[in-house]
């Protein structure tokens, strides 16, 4: 492991007008690595993510990404620096066509030719998206847009992906493609994940290290193999 | 038959301008939600700014030895003008109220359209202001119809400038890059698009169109009026809720309908109501199909 965390939390405080959301959220991340947050709905998972995304702001406490500082960074910079999300729900742009979405991962990107290899890489992953390329995005299945919204993000050639429930909704052979994916993605290219699941087990399974978030604070972390035979998680979120 | 086919192209000229205007507010709504009351504006600033240009070249002499040249440069010109004018009244009146109640936002419009328009006034003057040359004298005749070459000049020109916007909007990144931010904003800037830049650019795109339709109308009827854009403005809105507003297919038509309806309501019906069609449309479309032509469930050509 990497001595220096490419991103860190450090006792980050955020708030939707006067509901405090995350109340002191610090964790690192190492370079290559999995991480895995868990917790119950509404603990703040979402919330961190959008935290980091310059989505939502910093109320207090800071986030550094590659050792600088980016709470001030506005959120459409950070794509730029590799920094990018899958966010919940999957947010495919629904009147724009399956090509177009993929696309639009690329925004930022001026090398016409790396754009067009990656497109044919994420076509490979996932030819289902090849076949329906000229399609809305709103006419897709859940998973096929869970595809499209993983395909998205790697369109933008991120070092750090963090990704928001990808397995939610999905039926569990989708689940599966998905997290091999996921491991194929941190692997070959050595892109680090960070995996928000309320579905701790596929999580822990998947990361190298875990975090446990209730009600906007960590209150655990761990090796992921060491939280997976935890028996207070395996109770509170193994259903034990 | 005669009579029919001519108020037809009638129609189509005025609803052209429709169309023009009527695609500002389609456009912005479609991006922010937001009725920006002072669209209006930028059509008759248009119009003014035409007037300026145009008299600007003749005092200089440019007009009599190079026509064409003065008067595609006043008319780009003015567009580009207005671009920016809409640019720099989106950051005033608009960008700090992003997220104000949108009732804020919409009394932040009236009173912009109100502050435009007594600026024209006094800088202006309260009178009508001609325009200085005519664009093009004589018309054609085939058959019993007639068709001003001025007509003609104005119908292909707002082709060209629809025939733009589609292409604008449906085939170029930063076009798709606009679509996107109307249909979800957080997600647009977690793939690195400014919304910021791209509000502002659909104020400018929508005011350089009202621009051109300004610039067309006062070569039309031959002057201009520091409140010439309030009535046209709010015909053009009824133009973009009939066609469905968001959707930029539904704005041209919905433009075009209008403009139809008004000179045939007038040759038909009566001359003096021809201001009351299209409101009596706009309460029919809101009363029994809100959404209007495109909207909903025709959806493939909104922003
Ligand atoms: N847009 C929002 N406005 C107000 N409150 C919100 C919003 N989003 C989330 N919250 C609140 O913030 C808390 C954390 O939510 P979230 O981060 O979505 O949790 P999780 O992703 O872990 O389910 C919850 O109490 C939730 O109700
Ligand atoms: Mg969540």
């Amino acid at each position: 492991m990497a001595a220096e965390p490419i991103l860190e939390l450090q006792n980050v405080h955020a708030s939707y007008g006067n509901i405090k959301a995350l109340k002191g959220v610090s964790l690192k991340v190492y370079p290559g690595e999995i991480v895995a947050i868990i917790g119950a709905n509404g603990a703040g998972k979402s919330t961190t993510l959008m935290t980091i995304c310059g989505i939502v702001a910093v109320d207090e406490g800071d986030i550094l990404y590659q050792g600088r500082s980016i709470t001030k960074v506005a959120a459409e910079k950070l794509p730029v620096m590799g920094l990018c999300q899958v966010p919940e729900g999957r947010r495919i742009f629904p009147r724009l066509t399956v090509h177009e979405n993929l696309e639009l991962g690329a925004f930022y990107r001026r090398d016409r030719e790396g754009i067009e290899k990656d497109m044919q890489r994420v076509y490979e992953l996932f030819p289902v998206l090849k076949e329906r390329k000229r399609q809305q995005g709103g006419t897709l299945s859940g998973g096929e847009q869970q595809m499209l919204a993983i395909g998205r993000a790697l369109m933008s050639r991120p070092k750090v992906l963090l990704m928001d429930e990808p397995s939610l909704g999905l039926a569990p052979l989708i689940v599966q493609k998905i997290f091999d994916i996921i491991h194929e993605v941190n692997q070959k290219e050595g892109t680090t994940i960070l995996l928000v699941e309320q579905n701790a087990n596929l999580a822990l399974q998947a990361a190298q290290r875990g975090y446990v978030l209730e009600t906007g604070r960590v209150t655990m972390e761990d090796e992921a193999e060491k939280l997976l035979h935890n028996a207070e998680i395996r109770k509170a979120y193994l259903g034990e | 038959m005669d009579y029919f086919i001519q108020q037809l192209i009638n129609g189509i000229t005025l609803g052209g301008v429709y169309a023009l205007i009527a695609l500002g507010y389609t456009m912005v709504y479609g991006v922010i939600q937001l009725i920006n009351f002072a669209h209006g504006e930028f059509f008759a600033a248009g119009g003014y700014m035409g007037v300026i240009l145009l008299n600007w070249f003749i005092g200089r002499g440019y007009m009599s030895t190079h026509p064409m040249i003065c008067i595609g440069a006043s008319v780009v010109l003015t567009m580009g003008y207005c671009a920016f004018l809409a640019m720099g009244v989106e950051k005033i009146a608009y960008k700090p109220l992003r997220s104000a109640s949108r009732l804020a936002v919409l009394l932040s419009a009236l009173g912009m359209s109100i502050f435009l328009q007594n600026a024209m006034m006094l800088t202006q003057g309260v009178f009508d202001k001609p325009y200085p040359i005519e664009l093009a004298e004589g018309s054609l005749t085939v058959g019993g119809i007639t068709v001003s070459y001025l007509q003609v000049i104005i119908v292909v020109f707002t082709v060209v400038l629809l025939v733009g916007l589609n292409l604008l909007v449906f085939k170029t990144r930063i076009g798709m890059a606009m679509r996107a931010t109307a249909q979800d904003k957080v997600m647009s800037s977690l793939v690195a698009i400014s919304s910021n830049r791209i509000i502002s650019l659909t104020f400018a795109v929508g005011a350089g169109l009202a621009a051109a339709a300004g610039i067309m109308v006062g070569f039309y009827y031959g002057s201009v009026r520091y409140d010439m854009g309030f009535v046209p403005g709010i015909k053009a809105f009824a133009a973009a809720v009939l066609g469905g507003i968001g959707n930029i297919t539904g704005a041209m038509l919905g433009g075009l309908i209008i403009g139809m309806v008004e000179v045939f309501g007038a040759g038909y019906i009566s001359g003096q109501y021809k201001d009351v069609f299209a409101f009596i449309i706009l309460i029919a479309v809101l009363y029994f199909k809100p959404t209007g032509i495109m909207g909903e469930n025709v959806d493939d050509t909104r922003v």
